[in-house]
């Protein structure tokens, strides 16, 4: 039996708090977002000696959903969650205010700098903002599918996999959230098909580790056209490319891993985004608004990865520092 | 052998230093066929060790039915934490609470025993003014890092109002009751077994679901 203890709990009760928000306080600078992006940013931040905070709705952002990291730096194995303790235990030393329940709605750009709401209707006020907001799965957009999230469809395998406990699933993607979390699947499902409309963009070591699985099938140049059933997935109709055919296979459980998209929201009539919705950043992570740096999954800097947004979020900071000790 | 070993143990009885008044962990589990009754049992003795502001009861489901009734217990093994006052606060695990669920456990422990931060204004009010009984049941598996925060929340709920009473259902444990509700996503959350959302959402929304209710 596992038990997988948040190390971060001592500091939520009694004497360990932590420091907290002061309404009152303009801010040198508002993170919003915790995933690696966001806490790389408060660590060289307040390192800088600013006056920090960050706001999230979920501690460690998609870092927690991953089962195993392999490739960060330093570390040749760590469950995603090992590594956000890590990270998080790395600021905390350093005694940085945290929202860890917020749900941003908006900003909005005063005088002496900017007013951020969250959704509890509470007002913190900062002269510069990082937006590390990260990255959320991408739908499909088949028939069927919005209609049966919750009911066979699925967007987290580590989450959803164990209630699929000898059944048959099928994965979507080819990437390599999409081999993990197929092999991830191999392990408590009856049976998994890796279903791809292109060819394989995974790591090509993760790909031979799946093709040694016994219980598992894969179909590249074959897309997914419907997701069906009676009340929960019974299962879903593809298109095999390479012959014209459409066939139907009967699964349970629709597990999608088909890349990301920018959580946005907060930005999109503020900033300039490009076409696939992403927040456009120089080099030095500056937006199209001055006094607001972005970093990570959000960003239009190529490479959707832990360390890319990790040293994302560290460039921002210290151009936000710059840009504060210019006055 | 101990299911905590000793670096958790001591994690968890500084977790447990900032505990405010006593507890009293009752613990139900049933004869014959009963998945984890012995390990939840286990698990409860040692927690029970880690502090002396923790106390362990534990009941039979047929036997001590009147006590099962009195907390809403229908399935074993289940945990009811006990104020004080040995009063239920509608704070329950049904199935044993490991993997990310001790998340959801240790700050349950630490609510009951006074300990937890007030809810904001706002939503006290909204808490306050039910009429109406209310049940959350929070669907989750032991492997979903962000299920342990639903169940927290919808705890927290049920700690403020007498008319709340939450429980976490290990959906793995229950699956009959999982596949009654359809759960194939966690956390699922469902309310007076009429509502229901998907996803380890704000508390304004666990709010708005309850208002139907009323
Ligand atoms: C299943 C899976 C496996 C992966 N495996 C790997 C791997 O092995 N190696 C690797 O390098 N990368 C991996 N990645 C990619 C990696 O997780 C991301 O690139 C990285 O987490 C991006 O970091 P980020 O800080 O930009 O954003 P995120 O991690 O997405 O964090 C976003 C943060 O913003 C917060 N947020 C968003 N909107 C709001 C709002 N309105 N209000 C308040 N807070 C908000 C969230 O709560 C969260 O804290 C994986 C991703 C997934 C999903």
């Amino acid at each position: 039996m596992d038990f997988n203890l948040d190390m971060n709990l001592n500091d939520q009760y009694g004497k360990n708090k932590k420091a907290t928000f002061d309404k009152e306080t303009l801010y040198d600078m508002l993170i919003i977002g915790s995933g690696p992006a966001g806490l790389s940013a408060a660590l060289y931040a307040k390192r800088k000696g600013l006056k920090v905070g960050v706001l999230s709705n979920k501690v460690g952002g998609q870092v927690v959903d991953t089962t195993s990291v392999e490739n960060y730096l330093g570390f040749d194995f760590v469950t995603g969650e090992g590594l956000v303790e890590k990270f998080m235990h790395h600021v905390q030393t350093l005694d940085v205010p945290m929202l860890k329940d917020a749900d941003v709605k908006s900003f909005e750009k005063t005088e002496s700098g900017f007013e951020v709401a969250l959704s509890r209707g509470e007002i913190i006020k900062s002269k510069t903002l990082i937006l590390a907001t990260g990255s959320k799965p991408r739908r499909l957009g088949v028939k069927g599918e919005d209609a049966f999230i919750g009911r066979g469809v699925a967007y987290c395998a580590i989450c959803d996999g164990p209630l699929f406990e000898g059944r048959d699933v099928v994965v979507a993607g080819g990437g390599n959230s999409a081999v993990e979390a197929a092999i991830d699947l191999s392990k408590i499902a009856n049976s998994v098909t890796l279903v791809h409309r292109s060819e394989f963009r995974a790591d090509q070591i993760i790909i031979d580790q799946l093709k040694r699985l016994s219980n598992v099938t894969i179909h590249l140049q074959t897309e997914i056209q419907e997701v069906f059933g009676d009340g929960l997935v019974s299962g879903v109709k593809v298109l095999d490319k390479a012959t014209g055919e459409t066939r139907e296979l009967k699964i349970e459980g629709l597990f999608v891993e088909i890349g990301y998209l920018p959580n946005n929201q907060l930005v999109i009539d503020q900033l300039d985004l490009n076409n696939r919705g992403e927040i456009i950043v120089n080099a030095l992570n500056e937006t199209s608004m001055k006094g607001v740096f972005a970093a990570g999954d959000v960003t239009d800097t190529p490479y959707k990865q832990i360390i890319v947004a990790a040293s994302e979020g560290a460039k921002a900071a210290l151009t936000a520092n710059d840009y504060i000790n210019r006055g | 052998m101990a299911l905590l070993n000793e670096q958790l143990q001591g994690q968890l009885k500084e977790v447990f230093s900032s505990m405010k008044n006593e507890i009293t962990l009752a613990v139900f589990t049933k004869e014959g066929d009963c998945y984890s009754c012995e390990e939840t049992i286990a698990f409860m003795k040692e927690i029970e060790t880690l502090s002396d502001k923790i106390s362990l009861e534990t009941y039979d489901l047929e036997k001590d039915s009147e006590r099962a009734s009195e907390y809403n217990v229908v399935m074993a093994p289940s945990i009811v934490l006990l104020d004080s006052d040995k009063k239920y606060r509608g704070v329950k695990f049904n199935g044993i609470p490991a993997g990310h669920e001790i998340n959801s456990f240790i700050p349950g422990i630490l609510e009951v025993s006074g300990a937890g931060e007030a809810l904001p204004e706002d939503l006290l009010m909204q808490v306050n003014a039910l009429s109406k009984p209310v049940n959350i049941k929070v669907f989750v598996t032991l492997s979903c890092p962000h299920c342990a925060g639903a169940v927290q929340k919808a705890h927290k709920l049920a700690f403020e109002s007498a008319l709340i009473d939450a429980e976490m259902v290990e959906a793995q444990t229950f699956d009959e009751l999982s596949n009654k509700f359809n759960v194939s996503s966690v956390p699922k959350i469902v309310i007076n077994d009429q509502y229901e959302f998907v996803g380890n959402q704000p508390l304004e929304i666990f709010l708005e679901e309850i208002a139907k209710t009323q």
